[in-house]
């Protein structure tokens, strides 16, 4: 156990030393990035649209055009409903279980974070407000 | 009895069985004063965008069916009992024959006699020909205790975009998506405003009109189709009568708005609200009738929230709408002879604030 601590530490330390200069990134690199995000964002506008998120073949955009009234800005925030503060993965899994009557989703499920991406950018440019109901 | 208290127990009853009694007198917030009467007292009511949409088979979608359900037996229990019912259309959401079929049976056990419109989720798989065998023409007047009643389709698109799809299907699911950006403008057309001029000729000036659309007849948001492209043109043909009102559905959710002579009401669907347009934050600004209070938001977790259907009456030869909205608070849409336009009568005289929408 101490073994392994001890090269754990000798490892961290030699990537220390390197990491000052593996931050950088190039104009391509960003490019790269964006075209990855773009790309879930409409994977994720294509789970809002499918059928066969649920089970009823209802659609969150039968009721959300544009994601609208999503209000992820507000998120994380008090959910009367559930008695807690949640995030909006937690909300998403209410509307997939209820008007979706479908299986609620692994947090960390692609499909989870493609809907939270497709929904967040809908919003694009409107401020943060955590807590807002 | 308290319209809350009805509201509770009809819910029950839906499930079970009705009370052969009549449980609710309409009360107008407004009744109209002897002098500004213009035509016998009647209601109608209203009820629109069911969207009854099949699973499979005989399974349907349980929330949109209770939706329907709901307001018939709610209508059937009024007092007095409306002389007619009007369906604003969407009555199915693909446009499928066992959809509206499922509908016509739904709206069956309805007492007063039914009028009825098509949507555009009736209409573009198979161009409307299942609904116009089983409901007739889609557009059509009416007279009823001095007032004229027009009845238009108004989802209507250029012969371009109806014919350049090879699969039926994709262009129905195409036009139900109310945010694909590949749907096209509604319109009513040359044809129909050819027609609405012919039946409105003899007609004299000073008869309350009274035209149904399933799209608004006035331009509010594009993006959504909260939109029809000859919405002036109608204008027009309207003008000359002293008292029109336009009720639309289409929008799932209450708007009102006054053009000229023109007096707008929008009405509720029974299956889900929609988001005001304005709460798309992407596109400023949309042009959400200046007067509209807007209703309070819609509460996820009661399924019914922001859903309804409407009585109506025409007295004054304007159109005082009540909304029946379950689990959100009623109200009351009336024309205000002082002001001249539609008011929501608690909220624009008591001055209580609506909830904000973003
Ligand atoms: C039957 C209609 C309906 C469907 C279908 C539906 N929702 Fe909702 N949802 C609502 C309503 C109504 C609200 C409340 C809106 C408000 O707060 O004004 C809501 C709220 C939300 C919220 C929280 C908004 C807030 O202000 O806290 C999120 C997130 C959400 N929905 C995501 C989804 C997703 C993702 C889907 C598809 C899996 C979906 N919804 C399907 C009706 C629906
Ligand atoms: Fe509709
Ligand atoms: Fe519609």
């Amino acid at each position: 156990m101490k073994n392994i601590l001890m090269s754990v530490a000798v490892i961290y330390g030699l990537l220390g030393t390197t990491s000052l200069t593996a931050d950088e990134f190039s104009n391509k690199n960003l490019k790269h990035w964006k075209s990855e995000y773009q790309f879930v964002v409409k994977e994720g506008r294509k789970v809002f649209t499918n059928p066969r998120l649920g089970s009823n073949t209802v659609t969150c955009n039968e009721c959300h055009p544009n994601a609208a009234n999503t209000h992820p800005e507000t998120y994380p925030k008090f959910q009367k409903q559930l008695g807690k503060v949640v995030t909006i993965s937690e909300m998403i899994n209410w509307c997939i279980a209820n008007p979706l009557e479908g299986k609620k989703m692994r947090l960390s499920d692609p499909r989870m974070t493609a809907l939270i991406a497709y929904i967040t950018e809908e919003r694009r440019g409107v401020n943060l407000s955590p807590g807002k109901h | 009895m308290e319209r809350r208290d009805f509201i509770r127990s009809s819910s029950k009853m839906v499930a079970g069985t009705l009370l052969p009694i009549t449980l609710v007198e309409v009360a107008f917030g407004m009744s109209a004063k002897p002098e500004e009467k213009q035509v016998e007292d009647f209601t109608f009511a209203f009820i629109s965008d069911a969207h009854l949409q099949q699973i499979k088979g005989t399974k349907f979608v349980r929330n949109w069916d209770m939706g329907l359900k709901r307001a018939v037996a709610e209508c059937n229990m009024m007092s007095p009992r409306p002389d007619f019912v009007i369906f604003g259309g969407d009555l199915a959401q693909l446009g499928k024959a066992a959809e509206i079929d499922h509908g016509a049976e739904i709206l069956s056990a309805l007492h007063s006699p039914m009028k009825m419109m098509m949507g555009e989720h009736d209409y573009y798989l198979d161009l409307g020909e299942h609904w116009q065998k089983c409901f007739g023409d889609t557009h059509y007047s009416f007279e009823h205790k001095g007032v004229h009643f027009v009845v238009l389709n108004s989802i209507l698109v250029d012969e371009e975009w109806t014919n350049k799809w090879k699969n039926p299907m994709a262009r129905m699911q195409t036009m139900a998506g109310l945010d694909d950006p590949n749907g096209s403008p509604f319109m009513v057309g040359e044809a129909q405003r050819q027609w609405l001029k012919n039946d409105l000729k003899d007609l004299p000036k000073e008869t309350p009109l009274v035209v149904f659309s399933h799209s608004p007849l006035q331009k509010i948001f594009k993006g959504w189709n909260f939109w029809t492209d000859d919405a002036d043109l109608i204008q027009d043909i309207l003008k000359p009568f002293d008292k029109v009102n336009v009720i639309y559905g289409h929008v799932h959710q209450i708007q009102y708005n006054k053009i000229n002579n023109i007096s707008f009401n929008s009405v509720m669907s029974t299956a889900w609200p929609w988001p005001y347009p304005q709460s798309y934050s992407k596109v400023k600004p949309t042009y959400l009738p200046k007067m509209t209070i807007e209703m309070n938001r819609a509460d996820p977790f009661f399924e019914r929230d922001a859903t309804g259907w409407q009585m109506i009456n025409v007295h004054t030869g304007r159109t005082n709408i009540h909304y029946q909205l379950p689990n959100n608070k009623n109200r009351t849409v009336a024309y205000n002879h002082k002001h001249e336009r539609p008011e929501d009568i608690d909220f624009q005289e008591k001055k209580i604030p609506s909830q904000e929408h973003y």
